[in-house]
Formats: C-alpha cells, structure tokens, sequence
C-alpha cells in the first residue's frame, strides 16, 4: 500500500539560506503525524513547500501517487490538500460564513457546502453563534477554530495544521487538541506541526522531531513521548 | 445663492467622472499594491478608443444612439488590452521586485502612452473633436444638465451598482476581496491569485474607459494629455476615499468633485480671495482638500486602518 502523502529528500531555501535540507517521511490514510521542534527547525517552510507556497529546490513530493512539485499552490487544494496556516490567517473583514464559504471556493455542490458549514457550527458552536460577524473581532483560539473549520470545507484526505496551539490560552488550547482528537477518531488524516510536543505527541500515531532543517528523530507518538532525549529538549524535563 | 443646487449638480458629475476612473487606481492598489500611474491614461486611449469607432469604423452619419453603444465596447477593448497588456509584460515581471520598480514602471508607461498617442493617431497632436448627443439641455427645477452629462448621470450609478454587485456576489468578487486581504492564503483557498489580478486590471480598464466617454461627451473634445491631470484627480479621489475600498472611490469622486465646484464657485466671493475663484485654482483647491484629507484622516473617508492588515 503506498501512503497518501510521501516525502522524499526535500529541500528548500529562501535564496542561498536552505531551510529545508533534506527531510523524508510520509503520512498514511487515516493517521495522524506531527512534526515537532523549536522555531526556525524548518516545519513551517516544509507545510508551506507541500501547499505549493513555496517552491522546493530538491527532492520529490508524492500525494494520493501524483507529483506535487510542479502544481501551482491554487490548484494542490482541489486534489485534497488542505492547509490551516500558521499564525491562522483568516479574512479579518468578512465574515464567519464567508470564511467558511471560501474554503469550499472550489466547490459546487451547494446542499454539501451547507451541510459542511453546520458541521463546522456543530464542530465549533460558538462560530455558528457569530456567523454574521467579522472574522477579525474574533478572539484568537475562536480564530483558530474558523482557520481549521474553512480548511475542513474543501473536503480535504490530508488535513494540515500549522502550530494550532500557537499563542492560546491553556484552556482554549485543550480545546483545539480535543477537536483534533475528534477529527481524528473521525477518521481525518492530519499531519499536525507543533511547538506543544507534549500535546501533538499523545495525539499522534508517528512524529518527526526536526533541527535546523532536518528530521533527527522519528519513532511512534508514544515512543517519542517517552524518549530521554525528547523529554529533555521538548518537554522541559532535565 | 439659489445657483446653490446647480453648482452641487455640477460638482456630482464632475465627481462620478473621478470616481469612475479612481475604481481602477482603487482595485489594483487593493490586490498588488500598486499606484497604476499609467490608469489616467487607459483612461485617455479608452476615450480615443471610442473616437476610432465613431469617426474610422462607422459610416458617416451614424445615429448617436446606435453609435453610443458601439463606441463604448471599442473604449472598452481598448483600454482592457492595453491594461491587460501592462499587467502581463510590465507589472507582473516586476511583482517581487522592490516598490518602486513597478512604479517607475507605471510612469514610463503613462510618458509611453500619451507620446504613442500623440505620435500615431492621426491628427492627435492637438486636441479632437468628439461626437455630441443631439438634444438640447436639460432643466429640473432651476438645474440645468447639459446634454453631454446625462451619459455620466446614467452610466455612474449602473457602474457602481454593478461593481457592487460583481464584488459582493460572484465567485470571482469574492475571490478578490480574499486576494486582497491575504493573497497567500487566498491561494490555499484555490484562488487563482494571478487570474484575480488579471480581472483588477481589465475592471479598472473598463471604468475608465465608460469615464473616458463621458469626459468625450462632456467636454466635446480629447487629448492624448487629457488622462493626466485627470488620471491625479481621480487618484486624489481613491486616496479621499480611503484607497482599497471601492465605495470609497466613487465618494471620495463625489467629495472631490463637488469641492472643487465649490471652491471655484464661491471662493472669489470672501473677501481678499477674488484672486482663487478661477477655473485655473480649481485644481489647486482639490490638491489642498488631499492634504487636509492626508492630515487629518490619513486613511481616507472609508479607509481601513493600516494595522488590520498585518
């Protein structure tokens, strides 16, 4: 069986500055794969690379068994990739339901958008309850929940979710975690990147742990989680 | 003062011509950030565009009725083609350059456009005579509109009615308002962003274009000089208004428009100001109505706060 999505040596720079030096992993149907690590380790340039943002200098890119690299960012969505950015990126002046109507911008089954925003509503309450409102009055975990309630409304196989927790208060964080584990007990395939180790680990089926760009450490969420050296660098253990 | 009404009346025509060339400076600035220098004159070849029609392609006599429709599709073509063009071969190659690059861009094109106009159009040198509506003016109550101005009167609002319409309620509306407030993700959305930016440019164009017909039928004349002054009014206008914001546009149009009528028509009348009243400080007077704007409410009458883009 191959893997949805498959990642091969990829590197990419920002001019001569390689930021990605070569990483290798893959995400499966159904599971869920975190990339953890501290800032500038590379996870946000690798999710940007896979949506298309960012063109890679190196390496192969293989989802559902099709090449990504030479796919413009606008149309990787319509093959199933969604991407919930870091730093949540939402349309500050529309509203909640224009929000969520764009992320199914590519779609044109009408009765299934609806449908998808009241599962959005049901997932998120509080986003049903302001839906005329304007994004950018909503506080920053309710922000979060509109970034990944719009990515979930292009019907993605892979779910990408840039540093959820970034940002949060403790309380809005579970909450966020906990949608995630819903998702993911619904059967979403997720690859979650994550500064919060402790949290993207007990969720995840595999993790990667990333340095200046490259991966030095992959084991199964469990294994990672109990790993000396991960629980020294990423949990704040000495 | 009972010219009161008639003097405001000028000044809301004056005005819907500003806005409807200020759309385009307005809509692109809004997606890519740039100041289209060279949009007075789409404007400009939008007018001679529609004088090609009437005077080279119909037979000699046609009716103004028939004529008027087919002379705003040949300003439109025009001035989309040439708009269109700018954005392919000029502006894009330069999207990731620095600032100025494209600005200095849009200059060069703008000096280009009215140099080419003047050089090959025939007898473009000086200014040529454009076709009037037949009919007399116009009087409502003791307000008299000009014969050339009732195509501004009609055209502005379905303009505006229909941009609003376009922008708020098709898919690719929304797909620019999502450009213009995050590209990047616009793109994560499926938006095709250099589509989006490709139908800025031909919008604007189209604007113009119905503005350049109107400044035809309003003044009976054009110029290959005509999109300058203009084309820094109807700038003037989008800042007014608060740049980025299409309703902003055609009010900070109106807002200018009527000032300067305003201005020109009664400033004579302070004492010690007898100098300022003339039709040459009109433009002066919309010049310092931008600087008071710029000072006091930087983001212009329906502007956004800067910061709510970051």
């Amino acid at each position: 069986m191959t893997a949805l999505l498959e990642v091969e040596d990829l590197r990419v720079a920002y001019g001569k500055i390689e930021a990605v030096k070569g990483i290798s992993f893959k995400v499966d149907a159904g599971e869920v794969v975190t990339l953890i690590g501290t800032n500038g380790a590379g996870k946000t340039t690798t999710l940007r690379t896979l949506s298309g943002l960012l063109k890679p200098v190196g390496g192969q890119i293989k989802f559902n068994g099709k090449s990504l690299k030479k796919i413009p960012a606008h149309n990787i969505v319509s093959l199933g990739l969604a991407h919930s950015p870091e730093g949540r990126h939402i349309f500050p002046r529309m509203t909640i339901e224009d929000n969520l109507r764009l992320g199914a911008f590519l779609r044109n089954d009408k009765p299934g958008i609806e449908k998808d925003i009241q599962r959005a509503y049901d997932l998120f309450p509080i986003l049903g309850e302001r839906r005329k409102q304007a994004a950018g009055t909503l506080s920053g975990g309710e922000q979060q929940m509109l970034a990944m309630g719009r990515a979930l409304m292009s019907q993605p196989k892979l779910l990408m979710l840039d540093e959820p927790s970034m940002g949060l208060s403790p309380i809005m964080m579970q909450k966020i975690m906990a949608t995630i584990a819903e998702l993911k007990s619904q059967g979403t395939t997720i690859l979650l990147v994550e500064q919060n180790a402790q949290a993207a680990l007990s969720l995840a089926d595999h993790g990667h742990v990333m340095e200046i760009g490259k991966i030095v450490l992959s084991g199964t969420g469990q294994d990672l989680l109990h790993d000396e050296s991960v629980r020294k660098a990423y949990l704040g253990e000495d | 003062m009972n010219e009161l009404p008639q003097q405001l009346v000028n000044g809301l025509l004056l005005g819907s011509m500003y806005g409807l060339v200020a759309i385009g400076y307005t809509m692109v600035y809004g997606i890519v950030q740039l100041i289209n220098f060279a949009h007075g004159e789409i404007f400009m070849t939008g007018a001679f565009g529609a004088l090609t029609i009437y005077v080279y392609v119909l037979p000699d006599g046609t009716s103004m009725w028939i004529a008027l429709p087919l002379m705003l599709i040949g300003a439109a073509l025009v001035a989309t083609t040439i708009a269109v063009g700018a954005e392919r071969f000029a502006y894009r190659p330069l999207r990731n350059a620095p600032r100025l690059a494209p600005l200095i861009t849009a200059i060069g094109l703008s000096l280009a456009l009215q140099q080419a106009v003047w050089a090959w159009y025939p007898e473009a040198k000086s200014a040529r005579t454009f076709p009037e509506i037949p009919g007399g003016p116009f009087e409502i109550g003791n307000v008299t509109i000009q014969t050339g101005d009732i195509f501004l009167l009609i055209a502005a609002p379905i303009s505006m009615a229909f941009l609003a319409y376009f922008v708020m309620k098709t898919r690719t509306g929304r797909g620019m308002q999502a450009t213009a407030q995050d590209p990047d993700t616009a793109k994560l959305m499926g938006i095709n962003t250099d589509r989006i930016i490709v139908v800025a440019f031909a919008l604007g164009a189209i604007f113009a274009a119905v503005g350049g017909v109107a400044y035809g039928l309003k003044y009976g004349q054009i110029d290959f000089r005509m999109g300058f002054i203009l084309g820094l009014k109807a700038f003037t206008a989008a800042v007014l208004g608060g740049i980025g914001n299409i309703y902003g546009a055609m009010i900070g149009g109106v807002v200018l428009g009527i000032a300067e009528t305003l201005a020109t028509a009664y400033i004579a009348d302070i004492p010690g100001m007898d100098k300022f009243g003339s039709q040459s400080w009109a433009d002066v007077w919309a010049f310092v109505l931008l600087i008071l704007v710029l000072l006091f409410r930087p983001q212009g009458l329906l502007g956004e706060r800067v910061a709510d883009r970051a």
